[in-house]
């Protein structure tokens, strides 16, 4: 049972299934083995893969697979206000979920002792920065030629005094006299598996159920332009 | 470095020839972004053959210096982002980060680009803060004239944020300019064996005996000079580099100008 929201209307008058507009492309960075540029609303992220390369210290090496080394940050005019560069708590704790978000369509067995880098820039941000990042850096793997199972696709999904809303712009992460729960969502489509799941708000155990039924085929969209996207990449090269 | 590349290079520059094509004195093909981030008070990537640069500007309000009590300040960072070229390393930021920072910085404070003056908003207490970072995002080499263009053109972009009790409002833009009043730009010259070339390759950049950044005003005035490189240069080096850098500098400012619709 849903309660009655007093969110009838979304600030950018969207629908309530309706994510912001969305660009994405292909090998933008040349000197990387693989990268892409993944832009919804007002939230830009670029991404590059380096590798397979040597790891170094060399005894982080595995003989039986290689590692993936993800790095998430926001270049200092991305925010509202101007961020310090270098790591912060919030920056590495995205890097780490990212790389278990991407982690399980890898297939790191071919690529023992080395390691492939994934370096996220994000150029501008206004709420989903972290799902930006991961849908452009399952590009720029598959562009840089990493073999992997399938495509991973990710956006923020939300609850907002009751009612879901995929994709929360920063306004709405921002609305203070009622609930407003942000639920972060990677997926590999095709088989349902979520990589990323984190949360932060206060839903129903229903609210929450639903406002993953309602991502789900919004994932599903997304992994088809990223797929589209990367094959018009391939296509270009060919000819 | 790999001694015959160097070689290689060396032999075709002294025949008049490029690895890429180019002539000596030419730079790659430039395109300039302006505007394109919602975040940034002011912003520009530009592209340079295949090293693409983004400027974001940031602006808030601090203290000002005791011995300008008067001035707006403003602050330039660059970092040698690892996602723009595989030779780039995590970690804070090195020498050749610092060094492009600051001498992008110089051409702009010793130019007097930027009127500090008009960022005073109460003596010796409160003052406009603008906040430049250069970032490469896909690096080949030139990082100075196209970091040193980026930089110029973001803040010819800007619009200033509204203050409200001495505080920025986080997020808005009023329809006021950064005030500026000239338009230093970069030039970097390098010397490979007796050749001077200017728009290095990162290729011809790691190749590099000497070089010379030029930051030159509209007038043809020099406002700013970098040295570097372990090789020394001589006087008729000197007069060919600011020949070069004069010149190319009139061909940049005129596509900055382009892009900023004041051409």
């Amino acid at each position: 049972m849903m309660t009655t929201s007093s969110y009838t209307k979304r600030v950018d008058g969207r629908k309530f299934d309706e994510p912001r507009q969305i660009t994405a492309k292909a090998g933008v960075i040349k000197k990387a083995d693989g990268s892409a540029f993944f832009k919804i609303g007002n939230t830009a992220a670029y991404a590059a893969v380096y590798g397979p390369r040597e790891l170094n210290p060399k005894h982080m090496q595995d003989p039986k697979k290689g590692v993936l080394r993800c790095n998430y940050n926001m270049m200092p005019f991305s925010g509202t206000d101007r961020i310090k560069p270098g790591p912060s708590r919030r920056s590495k704790e995205i890097s780490m979920v990212t790389e278990k978000a991407l982690l399980p369509v890898v297939n790191l067995e071919d690529y023992p002792n080395a390691v492939v880098d994934v370096f996220i820039e994000l150029t501008e941000t206004d709420a989903g920065s972290r799902c930006a990042g991961i849908c452009a850096a399952a590009m720029a793997l598959a562009d840089a030629g990493i073999t992997m199972r399938d495509m991973v696709a990710a956006v923020s999904t939300g609850v907002v005094d009751h009612q879901v809303c995929v994709d929360l712009n920063g306004d709405e992460e921002h609305i203070h006299d009622v609930d407003v729960a942000d639920i972060p969502v990677a997926m590999v489509p095709s088989t349902g598996e979520i990589t990323l799941l984190q949360m932060d708000g206060i839903v129903s155990k229903e609210e929450f159920l639903s406002a993953i039924e309602t991502v789900t085929p919004v994932l599903k969209r997304i992994t088809d332009l990223q797929r589209a996207v990367l094959k018009d990449r391939f296509k270009t090269t060919e000819e | 470095m790999n001694p015959a590349e160097k070689e290689h290079m060396i032999e075709a520059l002294n025949k008049g020839i490029r690895l890429d094509g180019r002539k000596k004195d030419e730079f790659r093909p430039i395109t300039i972004e302006v505007g394109t981030l919602s975040t940034a008070e002011g912003s520009a990537i530009v592209t340079c053959g295949e090293t693409k640069v983004v400027a974001g500007i940031k602006m808030d309000v601090a203290k000002p210096y005791p011995d300008s009590q008067e001035d707006g300040v403003m602050m330039f960072s660059s970092e040698m982002l690892p996602l723009s070229n595989p030779n780039f390393e995590m970690g804070p930021p090195k020498i050749e980060s610092i060094e492009v920072a600051r001498v992008i910085d110089r051409g702009i404070r010793e130019g007097h680009a930027m009127d500090t003056k008009k960022l005073c908003i109460t003596p010796g207490e409160l003052v406009w803060n603008v906040m430049v970072d250069v970032l490469p995002l896909n690096f080949d080499g030139n990082l100075i004239d196209i970091g040193g263009m980026a930089a110029l053109t973001a803040l010819y972009s800007a619009k200033m944020p509204k203050l409200e009790n001495d505080k920025v409002v986080p997020g808005t833009k009023t329809e006021e300019g950064i005030p500026l009043n000239a338009m230093p730009l970069p030039v970097t010259v390098i010397k490979i064996g007796d050749n001077l070339i200017v728009d290095p390759t990162e290729a011809e950049m790691q190749n590099l005996d000497a070089r010379l950044t030029i930051a030159v005003l509209e007038d043809g005035n020099l406002c700013a000079m970098q040295k570097g490189g372990n090789a020394s240069l001589t006087v008729k080096d000197l007069n060919e580099m600011l020949d070069l850098a004069i010149a190319k500098s009139q061909e940049l400012r005129q596509k900055v100008k382009a892009a900023l619709g004041m051409a």
